[in-house]
């Protein structure tokens, strides 16, 4: 299929501001007599407040307010609260305090007197599940969702599950969720190589470059808030309840957004504290968030300590999988990344049969979330490596066994035999075998020259690529303009001008007539999905198909009533409706435009459809008789699920005598159906690839078991890579099939792209020191000496949150 | 494993003074580096704006030590702009809070991210790290100051728009800066001297491999 806009690059509105220092994030607005405000931050991992003397700190000369828990009522746990009498880590915001300036407000927070009741606490999940452990919060030690719904219970695992604890076997008790599917005790009967590992993975920071600073005022009952967030129109289902506002009088403004990985995509409880501190003074107030306060209240990506064992026939195939995840889930209600790696384990090597059990056990650290590929990511580090072991010991190919083994469009897949709108992730592989030189780059694995040696690493992983059923929202003004208003964030993925141009393909406009509203709800924007979950290209290219589709027909409908005929005698092109017999016939969209204007209900938005949400009735509402308006709700076919696919090759050159490795070659291929910006897909592959990177070998949460106290604060400590950790090259591509299921083909891919390169360089490393698993990660520098040179770790097996 | 975490008291307050400890050393840092012998100078001393009201709340109040301002002179982005700035205010605060100049991030105020880079004579530095008082007499360069007098874009701009350089466009003020910086002492790099060039400005988009391109594609340009 051709396109005129689908497929080709372009520049991205929003970029001209990110080279120019124009774009302005939250921390870049003022207001007439704004307030400035800081956090008391806990500084016991946990404890219950028994007082705070703030007399002193109040007799600063600059100090407006103070805001506690007792003035923003705190939700019972796991929920995060804004401000809280019952610190669960180290730096979470028990108060807020505005003065005129920062100076007074951190004098003032020196001032303050504050009484805590130590509590007990723990950040190892293990510990906590040991007889008699400590629970990391009060009202129990694991967390239990059903739905939206989160509570606590107590579970403690007994001292016979424990046994094998020191040998480095986790321990499998009772679990808070599992699933079976197939037989796996035939599976493993019938398979022929048998492996049984246990592993670590490491929790780890988000760090996006912008620390979430807010800055809000009320004016007039509405409240304005400028807030870093990847999300736009999705953070309005919470967003107004937490500050107490109706959501038609909440002005939000998130028109670029520093990055956020997951931890910003949709409303959390720090970017209100402003909100409610604005109202209580009646000033504009600014919270900046400092780099240390990011990492406490930034989001982290939780570690796993888990086992998992998987049976394969002598062809390679996988017959039975039997995995057991224990989650560090933080303080607070967490995300299911425990469940979505067994998911991702059951889609990409689709065993015969399989059994997944975990829980989600609270520990005393900094609150985590889905970040970059939740759970998936994590997993592909730990199995890319154990199915080259496996392919070792078979004797088979590493790329051979992972085409046995992957899914196809016809798969069946999960518990529930899921289905897919598509996959080519087995085309990916290949595609990027070709690209790589697999069959020559494979022989010069484990080669040496003096200390170093080369290791050749592949890399899998998956996400869901999409959702449907949110709406759409096109308009035509008499200026023959279309504005695409897209309640999509702006993660810096480019997405919201990238699924725009479904629009704007499906009018057959001409870009430079197209304007993308977005940033600002007071711009009138549809209810959209949040810019997370690789989503964004899948499911808004539907909706801004949709909203396009029925301004076709209201174009067409008016061409009708103007010029005669039936609405099917019409059809597009050049920006007019014409008749198809005689295209002479014809309204410019600006004039239908101005038609729709004069002809009102529909087609300029005094009536709107029933089914669409009221986030996008205000919103047509507030565009009513403004030009001629596409709405629609997302009602197109779906079947299946759709996938993303990240397949990576990788060859690294590692020096056993220091630890230390270059990549020297990176090939990454995507399986996203269409390719929608070929130039924003290149950068989010290879800055996937990075983080990737970080991941596997760099980034991991550091904590002081005795006294719960972080150690990896600042970025110098938690490592986010730098230009000299990654290769100065990557060549990355895709698949480009279309998917069925979407009216361009695309589907979404931001997340298996990080996942993949993990994968492969932790296959890599394995490769290059003969086949050694590490079944930990971050696989650091140390480590790799160790296993270098035949000398034991310094961690214990199943250790978490330390070095 | 242990299987009582309860605190003793003694430790608990342990716990409390090394998190006091860690505050108050940063603290002081902050106060020796602005060069103020008493408190005060840990974070920002200047108001959100002067509002009236704001300006009747401050003539109230006795301004404690170390938090007077001075009047001084600066060049920056070739204008002398007269600005009252604090003994411990770093350029960044002055660029962003004094001079509305909001190009220039504050990604760590650490001197670890980059994000602030701003040019010193040409010299890229870490402005957050840099004490406003150090560079009288000097050129300050913002990304403001590198478009043209009609408004062109710099080449490394330009060049940053045509290889889609940014992801989410926090670091990219700073890798701008960085790169303007590499291209004036050698107008000629090689990919691997670029990438040496901007190693100190950190990306967690990752898009490093855009950015030497876009630097790469300047270098070509000019």
């Amino acid at each position: 299929m051709s396109y005129n806009l689908i497929g080709k690059d372009f520049v991205p509105p929003d970029v001209m501001g990110k080279v120019t220092g124009k774009a302005k994030y939250s921390e870049d607005f003022r207001a007439e007599g704004m307030l400035f405000c800081r956090l008391l931050l806990s500084p016991m991992p946990h404890a219950r407040v028994r007082s705070i003397d703030t007399s002193e700190a109040l007799k600063v000369p600059g100090v407006v307010a103070v805001l506690t828990a007792d003035d923003i009522p705190a939700p019972p746990p796991p929920t995060r609260p804004v401000l809280t009498n019952e610190p669960h880590y180290v730096g979470q915001p028990i108060l807020a305090l505005a003065a005129e300036n920062e100076t007074a407000a951190q004098d003032a927070l020196e001032k303050i007197k504050l009484d805590l009741e130590p509590l007990p606490f723990t950040v190892d999940p293990l510990e906590s599940l040991y007889p008699g452990g400590p629970n990391a919060l009060t009202e129990g030690n694991h967390v239990i969702s059903q739905g939206f719904q989160s509570s606590l219970k107590t579970t403690k695992w007994t001292a016979g599950d424990f046994a094998a604890v020191e040998e480095g076997q986790l321990p499998a008790g009772e679990a808070d969720s599992e699933w079976t599917y197939g037989d796996i005790e035939a599976g493993f009967k019938n398979a022929k190589v048998v492996i049984d590992e246990s592993f670590v993975t490491a929790s780890l920071a988000h760090q996006s470059m912008e620390p979430r600073s807010a800055m809000a005022y009320w004016e007039n009952g509405k409240c304005y808030l400028h807030a870093s967030c990847q999300s736009q129109s999705f953070p309005f289902q919470f967003l107004p309840a937490m500050i107490g506002v109706e959501p038609e009088n909440l002005v939000f403004i998130a028109e670029y957004c520093g990055g956020g990985f997951g931890s910003k995509g949709s409303a959390y409880s720090d970017m209100t504290i402003p909100a409610h501190m604005s109202k209580k003074t009646g000033r504009p107030v600014m919270l900046r968030v400092s780099r240390s306060e990011e990492y406490y209240i930034g989001s982290a990506r939780p570690g796993f300590q888990g086992r998992i064992k998987m049976g394969f026939r002598a062809d390679g195939r996988v017959t039975a999988v039997d995995l057991y995840i224990v989650q560090d889930n933080g303080p607070e209600t967490g995300f299911s990344d425990y469940s979505a790696a067994a998911d991702a384990i059951s889609l990409i090597y689709t065993p015969e049969s399989m059994r997944w059990r975990g829980i989600r056990v609270q520990t005393n650290t900094p609150p985590v979330g889905p970040q970059r590929g939740p759970g998936r990511n994590q997993i592909a580090g730990v199995i890319e490596p154990l199915i080259d072991k496996a392919a070792r010991q078979l004797g088979i190919d590493r790329k051979v066994i992972r085409l046995l083994n992957n899914p196809t469009s016809d798969t069946k897949f999960g518990p529930n035999k899921s289905t897919l709108t598509s996959a080519y992730i087995k085309e990916a592989l290949e595609q990027g075998a070709q690209d790589f030189n697999w069959e020559q780059k494979k022989q010069l694995s484990g080669q040496r020259n003096g200390p170093k040696v080369i290791g050749i690493g592949i890399g899998q992983a998956h996400h869901p690529g999409g959702a449907t059923g949110f709406d759409g929202l096109v308009r035509i003004t008499p200026d023959g303009i279309l504005h695409i208003h897209t309640g999509v964030g702006n993660l810096g993925t480019y997405s919201h001008s990238g699924t725009s141009r479904a629009a704007a393909e499906a009018l057959k406009y001409n870009w430079d007539h197209c304007i993308i509203e977005r940033g600002d709800s007071s711009k009138h924007l549809p209810w959209n999905l949040a810019q997370f979950g690789s989503n964004t290209s899948f499911t808004m290219t539907r909706t801004n198909y949709v909203a396009a589709m029925d301004a076709v027909n209201k174009l067409k409908e008016i061409a009708a009533m103007d010029l005669g005929g039936t609405p099917a005698d019409y059809d597009i092109g050049d920006e007019k409706v014409f008749l198809k017999t005689d295209p002479d016939q014809h309204l410019t969209y600006a004039a239908a435009a101005q038609r729709a204007i004069e002809l009102g209900g529909k087609f300029s938005g005094q009536e709107a459809p029933g089914d669409i949400n009221p986030m996008t009735k205000r919103s047509v509402a507030g565009l009513a008789g403004t030009g001629l308006i596409g709405v629609a709700k997302d009602n197109l076919e779906i079947k299946g699920a759709p996938p993303a696919f990240g397949t990576a090759y990788m060859q690294i050159e590692l020096d056993t005598e220091t630890g230390t490795f270059e990549i020297t070659d990176y090939v990454a291929v995507a399986d996203c159906g269409t390719v929608i910006h070929p130039q924003s897909l290149a950068t989010q592959m290879k800055g996937g690839a990075v983080m990737g990177i970080g991941m596997a070998t760099l980034e991991r949460h550091v904590y002081d078991p005795q006294n719960g106290l972080p150690a990896n604060v600042g970025l110098y400590q938690t490592k986010p890579p730098s230009y000299l950790d990654v290769p100065p090259t990557m060549k990355v591509s895709a698949v480009d099939k279309p998917d069925p299921m979407n009216p361009i083909g695309a589907r979404g891919i931001g997340e298996p792209i990080m996942g993949c390169a993990s994968a492969a360089l932790i296959s890599a490393i394995s490769d290059a020191l003969g086949g050694h698993v590490f079944n930990r990660t971050p696989v650091v520098t140390d480590m790799i000496i160790n296993a270098a040179n035949g000398r034991a770790q310094s961690h214990k097996p199943l250790q978490t949150n330390t070095f | 494993m242990k299987s009582d975490n309860q605190p003793a008291p003694a430790v608990a307050e342990a716990i409390h003074s090394v998190a006091e400890k860690l505050t108050r050393r940063n603290f002081i840092k902050g106060v020796i580096a602005g060069g103020a012998t008493v408190s005060a100078g840990y974070l920002f001393g200047l108001s959100g704006c002067s509002s009236e009201t704001e300006t009747a709340a401050v003539a109230t109040v006795t301004p404690a030590p170390g938090t007077i301002e001075r009047l001084i002179s600066l060049n920056v982005n070739g204008m002398v702009r007269r600005v009252d700035v604090l003994p411990q205010e770093t350029l960044a605060m002055t660029l962003r809070y004094r001079l509305g100049l909001t190009g220039t991030k504050l990604g760590c105020d650490r001197g670890e991210c980059g994000a602030c880079t701003t040019l010193l004579d040409g010299v890229p530095v870490y402005s957050c790290s840099t004490l406003t008082h150090t560079v009288r007499g000097r050129q300050i360069t913002t990304i403001e100051g590198l478009e043209g007098p009609n408004g062109e874009l710099h080449p490394v701009q330009q060049a940053f728009i045509d290889e889609l350089g940014p992801q989410c466009g926090f670091c990219t003020p700073g890798q701008v800066m960085s790169a303007v910086a590499l291209l004036k002492v050698n107008p000629d790099p090689t990919r691997e001297e670029a990438r040496q060039a901007l190693a100190g400005n950190l990306c967690r988009c990752g898009a490093y491999d855009n950015y030497l391109n876009s630097v790469m594609r300047a270098a070509r340009a000019s």
